[in-house]
């Protein structure tokens, strides 16, 4: 696959590289310096940083602002963008808005539902879902057009992403709706955070069957455990989250004060395993909280140094 | 059938607390199925308004009356004569029961007496779920019988989303998740090929977003 948009972090997959992006989670107020911060901590140790939006329905700073102070601090973001809370005219219209400040790398998900986060009351929209508005997305870069038919002047050039959970019910659709999703226009896809390591490769296998590994790249999604109390709410509470019941003991055998490292020992193993999948082109390191692990992670999985690419 | 349950008694004793001469309108179609505004519960909410009537020593008058439906002319006028004894109406039919009464008897207050929830079936005595969203471009036949638009918490057209758990929705363990039921099904009839497309972006002009909406049927009108 060759680039065909400016995002650095296609060109570095479009050229063989493993590709590596972590999260900043925008902050529940309005200081710019917290974005900074976090931003800081992972310069130079991923190509890109993805910004959620609004993650588990919790009212942030928006996505799209706390991109644009990450590309003025010189780091590339990945907008993430749900589809719960704006129209297609919303969508579309920040999609321009984030094209206007160069942001090369779009992220579409549906989003959680809003029972789980601060606004139990509030209305979603779900006018389009996440397959739909990464076809929007592609029909706005490649054809130049709006949904409704006009032209864009200076259309967007994003590197268009979705999700994928290998884990989620029911398993015998998950590659069909990968299928889907690659052909609707996804050009890569950040997965789930992986534990069940067994059934990710099945994944992966079933869909490099179909073709599907060299149609789209394949970004493996994990997730160090700050604890074992982490690890057992992960695997309890998080809907359409996999973790087998002896990563969970491998954390609650660990001492209290060693927990966060075997955390981070159990995801840099993950991350050299999946290394070797022929299927997977990169990782996507949620760091939840926890973003100065991420060097750390990187440079001991063997990822570090990043490659340079113009 | 369109599903209501009941307002709370305290609500509606609000709406009616200065009122004196009082009918409560129940409808013999869908609410008198779902328990909530038939001739039995217009009985019941009449007796716990007198009884509160009688505790407040206010001399107010409640009667009853059900109709065969609110919602068509022919048996709304059925209370012409009467209506204006009344100071206000109580009606437990559903929304659109309440609203026609509403217009027909301009001069008199018409107060909800049920919370109108949703177009549903009846899954067991007691238990009411949801079913349809009437969004004016029926798309069943895409998705195995199954409706996306009504029963996934996100309506979401090429489902089911990352959230979907052993047959459950994201949102709760007593919630089955549509795009489970869509899969099975399709399955069953040997229709999974239905699944391998994507859905193409959704027309919402028929559903709620375009307005209050009209059918018009030249060839059935007089
Ligand atoms: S697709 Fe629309 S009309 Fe058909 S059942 Fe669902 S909401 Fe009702
Ligand atoms: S779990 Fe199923 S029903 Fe619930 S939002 Fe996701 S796809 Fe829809």
């Amino acid at each position: 696959m060759s680039a065909k948009t400016p995002s650095k972090l296609e060109k570095i997959m479009a050229a063989g590289h493993l590709g590596v992006t972590s999260e900043c989670g925008p902050p529940r107020g309005s200081d710019p310096d917290t974005i900074r911060e976090k931003a800081e901590l992972l310069r130079g140790y991923v190509d890109a940083v993805n910004v959620t939006d609004n993650q588990t329905s919790v009212v942030r700073t928006s996505s799209l602002a706390t991109c644009i102070h990450l590309k003025l601090m010189g780091i590339e973001p990945v907008l993430q963008m749900v589809t719960r809370d704006r129209n297609r005219i919303a969508l579309q219209s920040d999609i321009l808005g984030a094209a206007s400040f160069d942001i090369f790398n779009l992220l579409c998900l549906s989003g959680d539902h809003q029972s789980f986060g601060d606004n139990p009351q509030g209305q979603n929209v779900h006018d389009l879902d996440s397959m739909q508005l990464v076809w929007t997305a592609r029909k706005m870069r490649d054809e130049g057009k709006f949904l409704g038919g006009a032209d864009i002047k200076r259309p967007p050039q994003m590197f268009v992403g979705a999700a994928a959970n290998p884990f989620a019910d029911p398993f015998e659709i998950r590659v069909p709706r990968l299928a889907k999703k690659i052909e609707a226009g996804a050009e890569f896809i950040q997965t789930q955070c992986i534990y069940n390591l067994d059934k990710f490769e099945l994944w992966v296998k079933q869909a490099q069957d179909r073709g599907l590994t060299e149609k789209t790249y394949i970004m493996a999604g994990v997730t160090p455990f700050k604890s074992a109390g982490m690890a057992k709410y992960m695997k309890n509470r998080v809907p359409g989250m996999d973790v087998p019941d002896d990563v969970v003991k491998r954390m609650s055998d660990t001492p209290k004060e060693k927990q966060a490292e075997e955390g981070v020992n159990i995801c840099i193993e993950t991350i050299q395993r999946l290394k070797e999948l022929d299927g997977v082109k990169g990782f996507h390191i949620m760091a939840i909280e926890w973003e100065e692990m991420v060097p750390d992670i990187v440079k001991r999985a063997g990822l570090y140094p990043r490659p340079e690419i113009d | 059938m369109i599903v209501a349950d009941k307002k709370p008694v305290e609500e509606i004793i609000e709406y009616v607390k200065d009122h004196s001469k009082i009918l409560v309108l129940g409808c013999n179609e869908c609410v008198t199925v779902c328990e909530a505004g038939g001739k039995k519960e217009v009985g019941i909410l009449a007796s716990t308004l007198r009884m509160y009537f009688a505790n407040q020593g206010r001399d107010a008058a409640v009667d009853e009356r059900t109709l065969e439906r609110q919602c068509d002319h022919e048996y709304l006028e059925e209370i012409r004569d009467i209506a204006d004894q009344y100071d206000a109406i109580v009606s437990i039919a559903c929304g659109v029961g309440i609203q026609f009464t509403a217009e027909k008897y301009l001069s008199i207050p018409v107060y909800p007496g049920v919370n109108t929830c949703f177009l549903g079936v009846t899954e067991q005595r007691g238990l009411w779920t949801e079913r349809c969203q009437a969004c004016g471009n029926c798309i069943l036949a895409y998705t195995g019988g199954i409706c996306p638009v009504s029963r996934c918490a996100k309506r979401i057209l090429n489902g089911p989303c990352g959230g979907s758990s052993k047959g459950t929705c994201e949102i709760s363990k007593d919630l089955d998740c549509a795009w489970q039921l869509i899969i099975d099904r399709l399955k069953a009839i040997d229709r999974l090929d239905l699944y391998e497309k994507m859905f193409p972006i959704k027309d919402w002009s028929t559903d709620r977003a375009g307005g209050p909406r009209k059918v018009v049927r030249e060839d059935v009108q007089i």
